[in-house]
């Protein structure tokens, strides 16, 4: 048989595309091909229909510190390049300023400088357990702004594990319920672990979203994200690998959702959930094809 | 279109909707799939598999000609000759293995006499390395991953020996391939069904570097969305997307009967 066919690579329903959990990289990561996986990034995105990769840096990928851990030279070394990235490519790049809680005062001073560069998020690795006192700051900061923070999560935590200090979904309705005004994106229901442990340890926290990305892509998992918390609570994403995150937009197409549920998860929760006005290409693209849609959803 | 990787029936550590042969058709239809390999998912965890795959056979004689059966096929266990003998006889394209889960390490002798056997007949040997991330597992699920080395000697058994190794990523998948002769690499075959796409592009590296004649199509249906393969190739960077994938159809005696 002959790969790609030519056939259209979108799903579920078409329209805009957000990917809330994307990563680049840099010169300074200790990859010789850095700039080749971000452009493969940018061609997936392209094939796939991706209107927006709101994307982080995690420091220097573990070149010079650990990536989970990294140094706050690392982290601010992360978000310059990440910087550079989203002023090269407004039209298509959004940037979570990653920090680490185990430095609150250079975590604020990294929130408050990137975004007035145009970050509109918060990225949190594996430093610390997300309940802890020092996510606080970073919580409320966020919610000041409206920021929403996205929280590397382990689906279910049963043990340590090593690089890195896992939270699952317990520990992040811990730290939400403290910020019922700040967003808390839960990462990669597919990212490891198990994501049924997830669904009701989270149900009750109304400002967490899950985000469907990572390598896993279970059979069931995305119904029963469905059904336990509803659409209007998902997010589409890819993290690390795009062809999961497709295969996703494709299997969406089969759960019998709504035009409108469809297209929350593809980008209206999302547009929900960031500042007002972060992704304008989507309420461009949808008013072409649907002039009362950007209305409906109240996004500028 | 085949999809060497299949399977019917309950998986033991989780609820997987519909695993059933009606289902699977319906997915194939869906997927432009034409035929696929079918194993027992729950035979890969029985001590015995030999109940499991009479049920095999007949979950699957109520459907059509393309699902195949693939029964497994214990060598550390009494009669496993006729067991193989059985699966030739019923047309099985192939034989799954489980040596993780049957406690049979990577030089068992017990197994490489199996892979004799079954080359002989022209029956191509299916291994899972996985059946699920590593990071989800049940703790009774404490077998771990096939090994590179596990299916280096197998491939190293004979000239007729045929492997189909699927749910390995790309660090095994190179570590086996670079670690056996030309003539041995030949007698091996991957599915793509846990192979990373984009960005990370490991499945384009693979096919540059290796070549699409050793990679077959397959899905991990039921455990796995059928769509996955599908997406990782209608992403692949323009260079190798004319790359043709080997025709899982062509790779052994019983496959082509």
């Amino acid at each position: 048989m002959t790969p790609g066919g030519g056939r259209d690579a979108s799903g579920a329903g078409g329209g805009p595309l957000i990917d809330v959990h994307a990563h680049f990289h840099h010169a300074r990561t200790g990859r010789a091909d850095w700039a080749e996986v971000n452009e493969a990034r940018f061609r997936a995105g392209e094939r796939i229909g991706i209107t927006y990769h709101v994307a982080s840096i995690l420091g220097s990928w573990g070149f010079s510190s650990p990536t989970y851990f990294p140094s706050p030279a690392d982290v601010t070394l992360g978000n310059d390049a990440m910087l550079a990235l989203g002023e090269r490519e407004p039209d298509r790049v959004r940037m979570f300023v990653t920090v680490n809680p185990n430095y609150t005062d250079h975590a604020l001073n990294e929130i408050d400088r990137c975004a007035a560069r145009g970050a509109i998020g918060v990225k949190l690795l594996a430093s610390r357990r997300s309940d802890d006192p020092l996510l606080d700051p970073i919580a409320a900061e966020a919610g000041k702004r409206g920021f929403p923070i996205l929280h590397h999560i382990w689906q279910h935590r049963q043990r340590e594990w090593p690089t890195q200090e896992i939270s699952d979904g317990l520990d992040l309705a811990r730290l939400a319920v403290r910020h019922p005004g700040t967003s808390f994106i839960l990462a990669h229901i597919g990212g490891g672990g198990d994501y049924m442990h997830t669904f009701p340890a989270v149900v009750d926290c109304p400002n967490i979203y899950p985000d469907l990305s990572g390598s896993g892509a279970d059979r069931g998992m995305l119904d029963s994200a469905v059904a336990a918390l509803g659409a209007s609570r998902l997010l589409w994403g890819s993290d690390l690998t795009m062809c999961t995150g497709l295969a996703k937009l494709r299997a969406l197409d089969l759960l019998r959702l709504s035009a409108e549920e469809l297209a929350g998860i593809r980008w209206l929760n999302a547009a929900r959930i960031f500042p007002p006005g972060s992704f304008p290409r989507c309420a461009r693209q949808t008013r072409e094809t649907d002039p009362r849609g950007a209305r409906t959803a109240g996004v500028q | 279109m085949i999809d060497v990787n299949t399977l019917v029936g309950p998986y033991p550590f989780r609820h997987v909707p519909h695993p059933d042969p009606d289902a699977l058709l319906r997915v194939m239809d869906r997927e432009g799939i034409d035929q696929a390999w079918v194993g027992h998912l729950p035979s890969a965890f029985h001590r015995d598999p030999s109940e499991g795959n009479r049920e095999l056979q007949t979950l699957l004689s109520r459907s059509n000609a393309r699902l195949r059966p693939v029964f497994a096929v214990r060598p550390d266990w009494p009669k496993w000759e006729s067991a193989l003998e059985d699966a030739a006889a019923a047309g099985a394209p192939a034989i799954r293995i489980y040596p993780p889960q049957w406690g049979l390490g990577p030089h068992s002798e017990r197994m490489r006499e199996l892979a004799f056997a079954a080359g002989a007949r022209g029956l191509a040997l299916l291994l899972t390395v996985k059946f699920e991330d590593l990071r989800q597992r049940h703790p009774m699920d404490s077998a771990g991953d096939l090994s590179a080395a596990a299916i280096r000697t197998l491939a190293r058994t004979g000239h007729d020996v045929r492997l189909v190794v699927t749910a390995a990523s790309r660090d095994l998948i190179e570590e086996v391939h670079w670690g056996l002769t030309p003539d041995e690499q030949r007698r091996v075959f991957w599915d793509i069904s846990w192979v990373w796409g984009p960005p990370e592009d490991h499945l384009a590296k693979l096919l540059r570097t290796i070549g699409g004649e050793r990679f077959v199509f397959g899905t991990h249906w039921p455990l796995r969305l059928a769509q996955t393969p599908r997406a990782n190739l209608d992403l692949l960077p323009d260079d190798v997307r004319a790359t043709t994938l080997a025709d899982a159809a062509s790779i052994c005696l019983a496959a082509r009967r």
